[in-house]
């Protein structure tokens, strides 16, 4: 589902909505392929309803502030992961995902890689399946 | 005529697998250790996005559209400087061929630890093509993001059965004497392309020859394009 009738949402004035976001003229830009990833899925999810722009500026606002409350320097180095955790939490508080059912994909993804030899594609059930004897 | 990569990546999807398996049945040194298990922010984003793809509240298409607009945004300008420098410095030039890791570091530009970046240099009698056959293992320190077809089970796996075919198809006819080398990359082994400097590029400086060099000639499905107004 494609919504057409919404306006850019890497737009100036969407972006403008998030005052820190690591950019140049060009655009957003990023330090590793996942902060683009976390990226495209907060504008996207955006995009298709499950929240409004506004929702999203003032979820990331609040993480950004506690980090900054619990005293993490402010350089912009952490952005893309308070940016996360704040999807994490708005993914949750919309009920689009548990955060049990994340956390227990994170392990089978990361037990997917551990099974996987190198030159296979990593698959997801190769983290699911029950573990073999050791 | 002339494939787009989209289309590329549609039509030789179906046989992909097939061919994946062949690949490797091809390569009997391909035995690495395990995959590198990614950084946890990586399988957090990662655990997110299958997690609502499967429910179906994302469209992994527009992500990856997405994701494609901005994939030039981290990096394939970095990689352009270390080309343009290795063309007008062959001291450069000589330390990238042999430490890759260190040399980019001269710049300021470097991978996470664990990395190493070797750089393969195109000559007119031989052609370097980088492809990850496992994932999209990709020197992104340099690159930035891999774009989406790079990421396709398509380019993996006939990258390494018929690259010359796949070079055709990204527009690049190369000729039957020109030795084509396809270089897997991992986890812990990247490669970038040291493109030819094209002809009639003598007298720009290393900024303008820096502006010439395109993410794809530095992945090796393209050579980099001669100077404005220089023909043939």
């Amino acid at each position: 589902m494609i919504t057409l009738n919404q306006p850019d949402p890497t737009g100036a004035e969407k972006l403008s909505s998030l005052p820190q976001l690591p950019r140049d003229v060009g655009g957003p830009v990023f330090a590793e392929p996942w902060q683009a990833q976390a990226f495209a899925l907060a504008v996207r999810l955006s995009e298709e309803g499950h929240f409004t722009w506004k929702e999203w500026a003032a979820t990331l606002a609040a993480e950004l502030k506690s980090a900054a409350d619990r005293g993490e320097p402010d350089d912009g180095s952490h952005y893309y992961h308070h940016w996360l955790a704040a999807l994490e939490r708005l993914v949750a508080e919309k009920g689009l995902a548990e955060p049990a059912a994340l956390f227990a994909r994170k392990e089978a993804w990361a037990e997917a890689y551990r099974r996987t030899p190198h030159g296979k594609p990593v698959e997801l059930a190769a983290g699911l399946a029950p573990p073999a004897r050791r | 005529m002339k494939t787009s990569r989209r289309d590329f990546i549609a039509n030789a999807g179906a046989a992909a697998a097939a061919m994946h398996d062949l690949a490797h049945a091809q390569e009997p040194d391909h035995e690495h250790e395990h995959s590198l298990v990614p950084s946890d922010p990586a399988l957090r984003v990662k655990s997110l996005e299958s997690l609502l793809v499967e429910k179906g509240l994302v469209d992994p298409a527009a992500l990856d559209a997405l994701i494609d607009t901005y994939e030039h945004k981290i990096g394939p300008r970095n990689g352009a400087q270390v080309v343009a420098r290795a063309w007008v410095d062959p001291a450069f030039k000589k330390r990238l061929l042999a430490n890759g890791t260190a040399t980019i570091g001269e710049l300021g530009f470097g991978g996470r630890g664990g990395d190493y970046l070797v750089v393969v240099e195109n000559t007119p009698k031989v052609h370097n093509l980088i492809v990850c056959t496992l994932c999209s293992c990709y020197p992104w320190a340099v690159l930035g993001l891999p774009p989406v077809w790079y990421k396709s089970a398509a380019y993996r796996s006939r990258a390494v059965i018929d690259p010359r075919g796949v070079l055709r198809e990204f527009g690049l006819d190369l000729p039957q004497d020109v030795e084509i080398r396809v270089h897997d990359s991992t986890a812990e082994l990247r490669y970038l392309v040291l493109p030819e400097r094209p002809a009639g590029s003598e007298k720009l400086s290393e900024d303008e020859l820096a502006a010439l060099v395109t993410r794809d000639a530095m992945i090796g499905v393209a050579n980099v394009p001669l100077p404005p107004g220089v023909r043939p």
